[in-house]
């Protein structure tokens, strides 16, 4: 009656609107990531122009020399000590937050939020300005009690900024662990004759550790590849990003080869944690939120020790912010704050560098959207479409993770600054460098709106007999929106703040607020600086309650 | 108008991985025709294969005269029901509803036409502005229905549609589902677990395991004589006994491992000493006054209202489930008493032991 055909790999197979966005994605990917990546390891095996030979002459520099080894040394030394702070800072801070009242937690959650969207290098600067050699709190203990404050330079200072910075890291993703913790397995192991502490560590502490781990690397990622900070309070306590940049841009010539190395050197580091981390967080606990833990209000002394500690810290991590905000308002003369206010630094602003403002717009919002759409689509690819394609796009996009801003900036550099396409100096480039930069967040977080999103509805589009494309823009887009939207912000808090790639790619021409904050800080127009930071933190602010208030509810789910 | 499906040595497979290796069945036009297995069995994996959702490896489906293999899944106007009802969350009740009839080029006329008398048939005219999460399990599905329904499909295909609902509603909703598609007429792929489900709605049932149909017949057939031990065990509950046979003439006498002796009428026939398995159903059993039958002790007594449900244990030590009609029983027995117990030969199954398939006579494994 009928017979069986054979049927060849590729007989009867179409080709769908998904082959062409994954074709579409693997371009992108291979020229401004692959490439990237292979020329600066290329580069970092070669010591004279043009494509030579193999050599490691670079390491051996590196390893024999101790201002280089230093730089390393520094580098894990303060990043290490900043993320074991964070940790303490985080999970107690979480701990007491989720389990005990604490009177306008609301406000505090809020609080520690905007100091974790705000950029390091923005609170080193005002750091400096309250307790550097010339800050308004060295100077009043000087004056008043003739009390000489540590220095705030070199390690001690970049350990309080990247911990201050990033300690709501672990905050927040612990928070988010223990809100899941059932309430009734601390009630179990009560039962059970576990109290207080003890429960704590034997019961919530084991569920909640995956979730720290992945914290804690996200923290260690963020303080190792942190330009900004190390730079303006570090003095001679050089790190690894900064060395990178100074061998770039040497006044005795830039050494695109050592620069490479060095780089090299720290996306082995960075990789090396990212996989430590991805293997000890691989046991991740499914836990029921049948019970979710209720804070309970503490009595007597446990309670103000609890408020003292939250208060405190918010205190600390929110203090430059308002601090850049007052000084943004006095009056300076070049760079020696004078009596009175005024809005003098913001008409000063709108002078000098009013094309920053416009640029950080112009290049934010175009990465946005090219994000927005590249991002969703790429993870529908990954999630809904698995073959070998996939499994690569899915690889590629974990890579920027491990990518310090800087070493992305060089390898940029690096590939596009002669021969076929030339994207130095250009507009373009830095819009590549958010979008890449960017993408892998929007990827997976537009992954796991496409996981929550049961694949039948969209075979039930199918059925009804639309094809694939009108399916995702009438069904599946429609459903990921709200996601979506709450994303972006974030994206887009995030870009407009970027500072370490695009202080490797600007030019005059394409400077943004961040590299023209870093520059009037460079040249000690603390006044000018503290108004342009000021401005940029009302954009992030408003753009956090927007987020706020599309999400309704104050919170960021990490 | 209606389509009939023919389904010609199919095969499945993931990888190394064979699923279903060679199935063929005819669905009749305008049947209602149940796929009825345990989970793993290969139903779903057929009905996606005729939805067009996964590829098929061998074999051809067929939609009247049509092969269908390589026709994408938007082109073979089939309607769907999931399991999960896949409502579109971000449309209202009416949107969801309309979203197929959008797509066919139709008159405004045609669409306002269709979607009134549909959302009157599922009942959700003063629901149609709502969204999903404001409806009842209940009503979503009823969305899901009248999504598919309203595209008037060749082919509409059910996938467990009733199985998140709670007992009340799925026995209310047996009777729209078997309601709207006798009304309409269409041809429908109908998957279930649930075996009185599929009793209870089927025109016919193809009752499948291992990637396979064992037996497809209608549900009175399926149900009082199964094709092979597989299918006997699986539809309804029975007590399974090794038996041999004693005598072959014009009836068959088999002597049961309880001692019983029975006589069968309707076997083929079978050669003294031929190991066979006779199957039982709880309501075959006959409870019969002392002395008449074979001697059990009653383990386990459960009163059930309209029937009474006994655990029996013969000398043997084989143990047998009896189900008695109260309003027929003479007197009520305890744990631990004695029972006498006959066999209605009359409905009972032989199996051969060996090959497991059925011996009465004229039984079909594929009608």
């Amino acid at each position: 009656m009928f017979k069986r055909k054979g049927r060849g790999f590729l007989q009867g197979y179409r080709i769908d609107f998904w082959d062409v966005i994954t074709l579409i994605s693997m371009i992108f990917f291979g020229l401004f990531l692959i490439y990237p990546v292979s020329r600066l390891v290329v580069n970092a095996f070669q010591t004279k122009g043009a494509i030579g030979e193999i050599s490691i002459g670079n390491f051996i520099k590196f390893f024999s020399k101790p201002y280089y080894r230093n730089a390393v040394l520094n580098s894990v030394k303060v990043t290490f000590f900043a993320t074991m702070l964070t940790i303490f800072i985080g999970v107690t801070l979480a701990y007491i937050t989720t389990n005990f009242k604490i009177k306008a937690v609301k406000v505090i959650n809020v609080l520690i939020i905007i100091s974790m969207f705000s950029p390091p290098f923005i609170g080193a600067y005002s750091w400096i300005l309250m307790l550097g050699r010339a800050g308004v709190i060295t100077v009043f203990f000087q004056n008043v009690f003739g009390i000489t404050l540590p220095t705030i330079y070199g390690f001690n200072g970049i350990l309080l900024v990247f911990t201050l910075n990033l300690f709501p890291y672990i905050y927040m993703y612990t928070r988010g662990a223990l809100k899941k913790v059932d309430k009734s397995l601390g009630e179990a192991a009560e039962s059970l004759g576990d109290h207080g502490i003890k429960k704590v560590i034997k019961v919530s502490l084991p569920l909640i550790t995956p979730t720290i781990l992945a914290g804690a690397a996200i923290v260690f990622l963020r303080a190792f590849a942190d330009y900004g900070t190390p730079r303006l309070i570090g003095e001679g306590y050089i790190v690894m990003p900064v060395l990178v940049y100074n061998e770039w841009l040497s006044e005795t010539g830039s050494n695109a080869f050592f620069a490479s190395a060095v780089a090299f050197i720290m996306m082995i580091i960075a990789i090396v944690v990212f996989l430590l981390q991805m293997h000890f967080s691989r046991k991740n606990y499914n836990m029921s939120m049948l019970n979710p833990p209720e804070p309970k209000k503490l009595k007597g002394i446990g309670n103000i020790l609890a408020h003292v500690f939250v208060y405190f810290v918010t205190t600390l991590s929110i203090l430059p912010t308002i601090y850049i905000t007052i000084i943004s308002f006095k009056n300076y003369k070049g760079s020696i704050m004078i009596d009175g206010y005024s809005l003098t630094n913001y008409v000063l602003v709108w002078a000098k560098a009013k094309s920053s403002i416009v640029n950080t717009f112009k290049f934010g919002i175009t990465a946005i959207i090219v994000i927005v759409l590249l991002g969703t689509m790429f993870a529908y690819v990954t999630v809904r479409k698995r073959n070998p394609f996939s499994r690569s796009l899915d690889a590629c996009v974990q890579l920027p993770y491990v990518i310090p801003g800087t070493i992305y900036g060089l390898m940029l550099l690096i590939s596009y600054n002669s021969g076929l396409i030339v994207l130095t100096g250009t507009a373009t480039i830095i819009i590549i460098a958010y979008i890449i930069r960017r993408m892998p967040y929007t990827v997976r977080s537009s992954a796991s709106i496409l996981r929550q999103i049961n694949p039948n509805i969209e075979e039930a589009s199918l059925s009804l007999g639309y094809s694939s494309l009108p399916t995702f823009f009438k069904v599946t887009m429609p459903v990921m929106i709200p996601g979506i939207v709450s994303g972006a912000i974030l994206s887009w808090i995030t870009v407009i703040q970027e500072l370490s790639s695009t202080l490797m790619l600007y030019t005059g021409k394409t400077s943004t607020m961040s590299t023209a904050i870093f520059q009037e800080v460079n040249r000690s127009s603390y006044g000018t600086a503290s108004a342009l930071a000021t401005i940029l933190k009302i954009v992030m602010i408003s753009s956090l309650l927007l987020f706020f208030k599309l999400t309704g509810n104050a919170d960021v789910d990490m | 108008m209606a389509v009939a499906i023919h389904i010609n040595h199919v095969k499945k497979q993931y990888d190394d991985n064979v699923v279903i290796h060679d199935l063929s069945t005819d669905i009749k036009p305008g049947e209602l025709f149940t796929l009825l297995g345990p989970s793993g069995c290969g139903k779903t994996t057929l009905l996606r294969m005729i939805a067009g959702f996964i590829s098929i490896e061998a074999g051809t489906i067929l939609f009247d005269e049509k092969v269908i293999n390589d026709v994408p899944v938007h082109k073979r106007n089939i309607g769907m029901v999931f399991q999960s009802y896949a409502i579109f969350p971000n449309m209202t009740v009416y949107r969801n509803v309309e979203y197929g009839l959008k797509n066919k080029k139709l008159s405004k006329e045609e669409i306002k036409k269709r979607m009134e008398e549909i959302l009157r048939i599922v009942q959700l005219t003063e629901y149609k502005d709502r969204y999903p999460n404001q409806l009842s399990g209940g009503q979503q599905q009823r969305v899901a229905l009248a999504r598919a329904f309203v595209v008037q499909p060749q082919v509409l295909l059910m996938d467990e549609p009733l199985s998140n609902l709670d007992a009340k509603l799925r026995l209310e909703m047996r009777a729209v589902i078997s309601g709207i598609q006798k009304k309409l007429g269409i041809t429908t792929v109908y998957v279930t677990h649930d075996q009185e489900e599929a009793l209870a709605m089927s025109d016919r049932i193809a009752v499948m395991n291992n990637g396979d149909i064992y037996q497809c017949d209608v549900p009175e057939r399926i149900y009082s004589r199964p094709y092979n031990t597989f299918v006997a065990n699986f539809i309804g509950s029975s007590s399974m006994i090794d038996g041999v046979v004693t005598s072959s003439n014009d009836v068959t006498g088999i002597r049961l491992a309880t001692g019983m002796e029975i006589v069968m009428q309707n076997v083929v026939p079978l050669e003294i000493g031929r190991k066979v398995i006779v199957s039982i159903r709880p309501e075959e059993f006959v409870i019969v006054p002392e002395g008449k039958g074979k001697k059990g002790v009653v383990k386990l007594k459960q009163f059930l209202g309209r029937n009474i449900k006994y655990e029996i244990q013969f000398e043997d030590g084989t143990e047998i489930e009896v189900c008695s009609d109260t309003n027929s029983t003479e007197r009520i027995y305890e744990s631990g008493e004695d029972i006498y117990i006959t066999v209605n030969t009359k409905r009972i199954n032989v199996f051969d032991s060996e090959s497991k398939r059925t011996l009465i006579e004229g039984v079909q494994s594929n009608v």
